[in-house]
């Protein structure tokens, strides 16, 4: 996994509450067995007509906004399906960094599964930030001082701890929990003997 | 101290914790299919990792497959090839799959608790989100991502942060015609779909109590949809007498072990809970979504909504997007919708009590002449069970396709879906644009409702069917 230290972009601004993961990259595109090539496919019913068109309306069919690595949107972005599709489609289109006032549990931990950040702060600074959005300037996200620059202000966010290490240093889940496999099988010894049925 | 059952579960699942909360959480029943696994098998394959208990892993395909005859396979070539992945990474790492032709087929969340796989007291999880509909048994059951498929099949544990507890309580007895859709559409519409977010729901109460077993898996399928982790719901006589003879169940003395342990299963009558939301039964009508996400709901004598008396500015741009998606103009009454489809099935409402409960309201009438209908049973354990009971044919001779079992509609990863501006009234749990099919107009409804709008081609009031 690609570590996540620091990000400059100009962010591109969605501005709807509940963007759900079907949105975010609908059904048809799951048939896959890959994990790339999603990109295109982002946000697929909102970025192209029946036809297959491009609608030149939505931000993220506009430069800059195409190459916006980080997104601003809505609260309770990512919720409904478990798809991990949904940030797959957004690692490959490049976005690294959703900054939103809330989102769903099981999107924002598949975040984290894939070297993107998700960002929690209030309604208030996400218009702050969407000003420069429009304006097309670029804001920066430092995740080691768990910043966000902008102009020349700043603001700070919460992340936890061991989320926030495992993105700084690009680290393998699996790998580390591997490293417990004696507290697995202690537990699964455990186990075996209260709850044989299991 | 006091616990709550969600404390219980989760103390007795813990491998090990970090200072700082992070904890490794033991998996006891993972469920598995074709469309969130590919990557998970890709990726051990590529680490030259094992699957730790193949045992405890249960496979089968079900979002994509063809509810139409299956005899000559599948003709969707990107849904074959996911399928003909499953089946080959099941025989690789040594995985139960019960395969398309298989009679114990269904949807994930139908199969588990019908084998017996599924267990009270047992942490669930699936690369699914309706994975909650577990906790109807009193098991943590959660959806999962692919990652995290992957690190199940790996470790058989899970990294979780605890999430905090909720209760909601249903009191009273539910009105003629209303039933557990209704129940959980009334609480998201309550609480909204971010309520439960950062929580595991219990719900308790003497409705919960007074619901079958079956009743209560449409309450904890849509916990997802307000945003909790999982939904839980403690086990009873009701439960235990489910699970007694099912293939996977235990047997024998471990069966006796098993039932001591499940009675444990319950919160301390002090234990402390972070939020508590009290419902009354009888404040339940039967319910509609008019909306595009699963908190839009209104009862059927209700009017659409008007955004214009809405407070808060996000919301009410939602519901202008919503009602424009819809089709929909404020106030219009909600039985002046008129439907073109109804969709009977789905992990929330897919089940043997559903079908016969469709039935029964349904025996002798005929659907309107302008709408068509399908049932798509949620396993073929239940199809078969519904023909037993001449259910087919009450559906079938009122007009009914009835198909083979999966997913189907609900999501329309396979060729049943909605074309555009086509509007359905439906079983399944999301409402979200596209959903059913590009620009498909989805309304929420339990198994009645849809009879009653099959029947009337609009959104109509079961009570009024007779």
């Amino acid at each position: 996994m690609e570590k996540f230290i620091k990000l400059k972009s100009i962010p591109a601004h969605i501005p709807l509450m509940n963007i759900d993961t079907d949105m975010i990259i609908p059904k048809q595109f799951l048939k896959t067995i890959k994990r790339t090539g999603l990109g295109k496919s982002l946000f697929y019913e909102m970025r192209y007509d029946e036809s297959g068109k491009l609608i030149e309306k939505f931000i993220l069919n506009n430069d800059p906004y195409s190459k916006s690595k980080i997104l601003l949107a809505g609260k309770n972005f990512g919720c409904g399906s478990s798809r991990e599709h949904a940030p797959w489609a957004l690692l490959d289109f490049g976005i690294r960094c959703v900054i939103s006032p809330s989102f769903a549990d099981i999107f924002y931990n598949n975040c984290f599964n894939n070297g993107i950040l998700p960002i929690i702060i209030d309604d208030k600074s996400i218009q702050e930030l969407s000003e420069y959005s429009k304006r097309k300037e670029e804001i920066e996200v430092d995740l080691n001082e768990q910043e966000i620059l902008y102009g020349n202000k700043k603001l700070t966010f919460d992340i936890e701890p061991a989320k926030k290490k495992r993105l700084l240093e690009g680290l393998d889940n699996i790998g580390l929990s591997l490293k417990k496999i004696p507290n697995i099988e202690k537990f699964e010894n455990s186990m075996n003997k209260t709850k044989p049925w299991i | 101290m006091s616990k709550t059952l969600y404390d219980k579960i989760w103390d007795d699942h813990l491998v090990h914790e970090d200072n700082d909360g992070t904890a490794l959480l033991y998996v006891d029943r993972h469920l598995v299919h074709e469309v969130t696994s590919p990557q998970a098998f890709e990726g051990l394959r590529i680490q030259g990792r094992k699957v730790r208990k193949p045992k405890l892993t249960l496979a089968v395909p079900d979002h994509n497959v063809p509810t139409t005859d299956r005899s000559k396979g599948i003709s969707d070539k990107q849904s074959k090839i996911q399928v003909d992945t499953l089946r080959n990474n099941c025989k690789e790492f040594g995985i139960n799959l019960f395969d398309v032709n298989d009679k114990r087929q269904g949807i994930v969340h139908i199969i588990g608790p019908e084998q017996g796989f599924t267990q009270p007291g047992t942490v669930i999880v699936c690369g699914d989100s309706h994975t909650a509909t577990h906790g109807a048994f009193g098991s943590l059951a959660f959806g999962i991502g692919t990652s995290e498929v992957e690190h199940v099949l790996a470790t058989q544990t899970l990294i979780q942060k605890k999430s905090k507890n909720f209760r909601v309580n249903v009191n009273g007895s539910l009105p003629a015609g209303v039933t557990s859709k209704d129940v959980i559409l009334k609480i998201i519409g309550t609480i909204g779909t971010a309520g439960g977010t950062g929580y595991v729901i219990e719900f308790a109460g003497e409705v919960i109590r007074n619901l079958s077993v079956e009743q209560r898996m449409t309450i904890c399928n849509m916990t997802i949809e307000a945003g909790a982790r999982a939904g839980l719901i403690a086990p009873d006589d009701k439960t235990i007498e489910y699970f007694k003879d099912r293939p996977m169940s235990p047997k024998g003395e471990n069966w006796t072990k098993a039932v001591a342990h499940w009675k444990k299963l319950f919160s301390d009558s002090d234990a402390k809970f972070d939020k508590e939301v009290n419902i009354d039964a009888k404040d339940i009508e039967p319910l509609v979504t008019w909306g595009t996400s699963p908190q839009d709901v209104s009862p059927i004598t209700g009017e659409v909504p008007d955004p214009e008396k809405e407070k808060d500015e996000d919301r009410r741009t939602a519901m202008y997007r919503s009602l424009e998606y819809m089709g929909l103009k404020p106030k219009m009454k909600i039985s002046d919708i008129k439907v073109d489809k109804i969709f009977i099935g789905s992990c929330t409402n897919g089940r043997i009590e559903d079908l016969r409960l469709a039935a029964k309201l349904l025996k002798g009438k005929k659907i309107a002449s302008d709408v068509s209908a399908m049932v798509v049973p949620g396993s073929g354990l239940v199809k078969k069970q519904a023909e037993e009971e001449g259910i087919d044919k009450v559906f079938k001779n009122a007009g009914f396709e009835w198909r083979e079992p999966g997913c189907s509609m609900c999501l329309g990863m396979n060729e049943d879906q909605l074309s555009s501006k086509e509007r359905c009234a439906s079983t399944s749990n999301r409402n979200f644009e596209g959903r059913q099919g590009r620009g498909g107009r989805t309304h929420l409804v339990s198994p009645g409702m849809a009879v009653a709008a099959a029947i009337k081609g609009y959104l109509a009031d079961v009570r009024e069917i007779n």
